[in-house]
């Protein structure tokens, strides 16, 4: 799928700022505080998000303030939809 | 004047005798305005000193520059109550060869006094002092710059190190009375053009919170004070420095006026919020190791009934006479608490040290009540987790822990228990409150530690509680 | 009911704490118009995943005739919200619109009939017609006044008295209690005068209001207070549903305390003083049992 650059997200506290440019394979390059014992799983919901979106080749530049995974899926998607233009939901 | 003990800096330095190798000491009532740790620290380096020990009773992120002089091999070793900021990122990471001794601050009142900890020269900075060394963390003059209040941390120093160095921004004319440090126990005197930024004392740890989640969090700590059976006429308190904790006064205030109850003293780091129930009749007598403000400092230096005491009176646990033994109730932050109400208020939960022991274990252990306020989690941050990454409070002196998802009483403690029920608060047990951050946040990985031991963390009786190790990126 | 800005997943995940009756995540006023997608899967995805301790779920979704409005129902409804709020509504027409919307999103799920709709009303026109919009949908579980747009509508400005709300309070009340649904009062913006906040609070409440909406955890604790009842109150309350238990034992169709005959109007009451005293925390739910 064609991507181009698109960000989703805030720096506040409790968000996560997902960046995506075109890449090959999935990349993701993650800042977070909690990087030592959430920064595997963080990953994890985001390449899995991406996939399920069919999406297979970005590069993912991720800040995280501390957000739950449901924000990073959330946030994610947002990020994904901008990128593709092809939206979630029925028109 | 016939005698005089002022000297340059440099001077004091020579006539102190200090050699390489030996310990020298500092006190941080200035918080994240001292000026005096660096300033001493840089005179040493460029007078060539090696492999000193530095013993402060806390160091902050405005201590940052001692990396360097760590680096060059000035500082060997480290002595302290607590480690913020970047100099606490680095040594968590292996900065140091030897570890660093954590003691809490009735540990280290004891560690002194005993010659456990064996101080060969203490340079401690002064708010005011006359030529002699008479000293105080007051202002007598209308020149007085860095106000501090209490100098209570740095009483043992004055008291047992070999050779006592006072620095000062105000010197004034003798007799600097009343003293907090005597001139007896004083070699020197070093005026100086500041040894601290008073604007800052009550920055850094201490909030002042807007914050709806301590609200709710103070709401219930003095519901639980309340309801304990503690709160009767002539109780005493302390509170730590959380903006929880403080706000739960304001709470316990309405609560005192409502039933006309009044607490007999209140202990430890003296805030505003203190000092206002204090000049309202709702508290008999301040008992200040630490002023944590510019009010609680004015307030000291005014205030017969508002009065200073040592580290050693304040919380040392071989001293019957010390303080914590009379106090009621003590309302303490947390970093971590774990299912066995074992608290961590040292090391973050990515494993890099944050924080400070100051006087927890001190107070939690000999006061009747001790009551842990903090959220369930902090983003993504537990706060209630099944074991603490650092033990610094045992649990067994750990009575009620208040979340933002309930109130968990120690099972020791069956009858607080009952009487938070009776009230109609949500007492829940600990494990219950473990899950749930689990729940909400997934399941941590283990954090990265290595095989370098970088802190040591001592009981308050002098035998090794915990070890910190460092961190790999 | 208290106001979460639906693009900020910080104030979501622990806003259930405070204790608020409902929560309702804005995707209108909140958000802007760029970040409206972002919004609507935060709230999705939070609405799925977020435990929210039981509380009553709300989302405000954007008016249907606008580009986002059909996308928030689809969002929100295929998360499971409890009720969706429709922002400025004017007629019944555009209740059952919304309702035609949720239904073909249900349809599709397999859950006809799941989510309940609450019309905030806005406007003159509105207000005259809050009758209809009331009973417009079997799925309409109360309206509610927003008064900023319904003032600026009128012409006027929100003042701390409050006299030009009187008219549109009033006749929502009136026309929610025609429709046997709740009703409540819009949102009071100024978080450090608390004691006009209770003011019209009080006046809400003795106008009619189930309740108010807030945009601070502050505020909750006054609302409670004020629709607390008193404790002669419950007692009273509770006397009369023991009464009617033990008519219902022994199969009498009268019910009487303390000798009296009581009526339909008393036992609504009682029962409504029960349910709020149990939702201000003062009485325990086994107690009333």
């Amino acid at each position: 799928m064609e991507i181009k650059n698109a960000v989703a997200g805030t720096l506040e506290s409790g968000d996560i700022m997902i960046q995506i440019a075109p890449g090959e394979g999935l990349q993701v390059d993650l800042q977070s505080s909690v990087a030592a014992q959430f920064g595997r799983q963080i990953k994890a919901v985001i390449t899995e998000t991406l996939q399920g979106l069919g999406i297979d080749n970005a590069s993912v530049k991720a800040t995280d303030k501390g957000a739950l995974d449901c924000t990073i899926r959330a946030r994610v998607t947002a990020a994904a939809v901008r990128a593709t233009g092809k939206d979630v939901w029925k028109d | 004047m016939r005698h005089t003990k002022v000297v340059t800096l440099e001077e004091a330095i020579v006539k102190s005798g200090l050699k390489d190798g030996m310990t020298i000491s500092f006190h941080h009532h200035f918080r994240g305005g001292d000026k005096v740790v660096n300033l001493v620290v840089a005179k040493l380096a460029e007078m060539g000193f090696k492999n000193l020990h530095l013993a402060a009773s806390s160091l902050s992120d405005v201590h940052a520059p001692l990396i360097d002089h760590i680096k060059n091999g000035v500082i060997t070793k480290i002595s302290t109550s607590g480690l913020r900021g970047e100099l606490a990122n680095e040594i968590s990471h292996g900065l140091l060869k030897e570890p660093v001794v954590f003691r809490s601050h009735g540990g280290r009142g004891s560690a002194i006094a005993s010659g456990e900890l064996h101080i060969d020269v203490a340079f401690l900075g002064a708010s005011s002092c006359d030529e002699l060394g008479n000293a105080s963390g007051c202002p007598r003059s209308e020149n007085a710059k860095s106000i501090c209040g209490s100098l209570g941390y740095a009483l043992p120093d004055a008291k047992y190190a070999d050779h006592v160095v006072i620095l000062t921004d105000d010197l004034v004319a003798y007799p600097n009375v009343p003293k907090s440090i005597s001139a007896c126990d004083v070699e020197s005197v070093v005026v100086v053009d500041s040894v601290g930024d008073s604007s800052k004392i009550s920055s850094g740890a201490i909030r002042d919170s807007k914050n709806p989640r301590d609200i709710l969090l103070a709401k219930q700590a003095a519901k639980v004070i309340i309801n304990s059976g503690y709160f009767k006429e002539g109780f005493s308190i302390q509170t730590g420095t959380g903006g929880a904790s403080l706000a739960a006064v304001k709470y316990i205030r309405e609560s005192m006026i409502e039933k006309g109850i009044h607490a007999s003293f209140a202990l430890g780091g003296i805030t505003a919020h203190m000092v206002k129930l204090h000049e309202e009749g709702l508290i008999g007598r301040l008992i200040d190791v630490q002023s944590f403000d510019k009010v609680a400092a004015e307030s000291i230096a005014k205030d017969q009934l508002h009065q200073e005491v040592s580290a050693v009176e304040y919380a040392s646990a071989d001293h019957v006479g010390s303080a914590v033994h009379a106090l009621d109730i003590v309302i303490l932050s947390a970093l971590e608490v774990d299912v066995n109400f074992n608290v961590n208020v040292l090391v973050g939960s990515d494993g890099i040290i944050r924080g400070a022991i100051g006087g927890h274990p001190d107070t939690a252990e000999d006061s009747a009540l001790s009551i842990i306020v903090c959220p369930l989690l902090r983003g993504r941050i537990p706060c209630v987790v099944p074991k603490v990454t650092t033990l610094i409070t045992p649990g067994k002196g750990v009575d009620v822990v208040v979340t933002e998802y309930g109130i968990a009483v120690n099972p020791a403690r069956p009858e607080i228990a009952e009487r938070l029920k009776a009230a109609g608060l949500k007492v829940v047990d600990i494990h219950e409150l473990a899950a749930k951050a689990r729940s909400i946040i997934g399941e941590p990985d283990a954090l990265p530690f290595g095989d370098k031991v970088v802190g040591i963390v001592m009981d308050r009786h002098g035998k090794v509680l915990d070890e910190i190790r460092n961190i790999v990126d | 009911m208290m106001f979460v800005p639906g693009n900020n997943p910080g104030m979501m995940a622990d806003a259930h704490i405070y204790g608020p009756d409902s929560i309702m995540l804005d995707l209108e006023d909140s958000v802007t118009m760029a970040e409206k997608d972002a919004a609507r899967l935060l709230v999705h995805n939070a609405l799925k995943s977020i435990d929210f301790g039981g509380t009553e779920m709300v989302v405000r979704i954007n008016p249907l005739n606008t580009p986002y409005g059909k996308k928030d129902v689809e969002a929100v409804v295929k998360a499971g919200v409890d009720v969706i709020r429709m922002p400025k509504t004017e007629t019944a027409d555009e209740v059952r619109e919304l309702e035609a919307e949720i239904i073909k999103v249900e349809t599709e799920l397999g859950c006809v009939g799941r989510t309940l709709i609450m019309a905030a009303i806005e406007s003159a026109l509105g207000v005259v017609n809050a009758y209809e919009i009331a009973t417009a949908s079997k799925r309409m579980m109360g309206i509610a006044l927003g008064a900023e747009d319904y003032s600026a509508n009128l012409k006027t400005q929100r003042t701390p008295g409050g006299a030009e709300l009187l008219l549109a309070r009033e006749s929502i009340v009136v026309a929610a209690r025609a429709a046997g649904i709740a009703c409540f009062d819009t949102v009071y913006s100024n978080l450090d005068d608390m004691e006009t906040f209770r003011k019209e609070v009080e006046l809400i409440k003795t106008l009619g209001f189930d309740g108010k909406s807030i945009i601070n955890p502050r505020q909750i604790e006054v609302v409670n207070e004020v629709f607390a009842p008193s404790q002669k109150d419950i007692d009273k309350a509770l006397r009369i549903i023991a009464a009617i238990k033990e008519a219902q034992a022994k199969g009498s169709g009268v019910i009487a305390v303390n000798g009296k005959m009581v009526d339909r109007p008393v036992v609504i009451r009682a029962e409504r003083t029960v349910a709020l005293a149990i939702a201000s925390g003062i009485l325990d739910k086994e107690e009333a049992l």
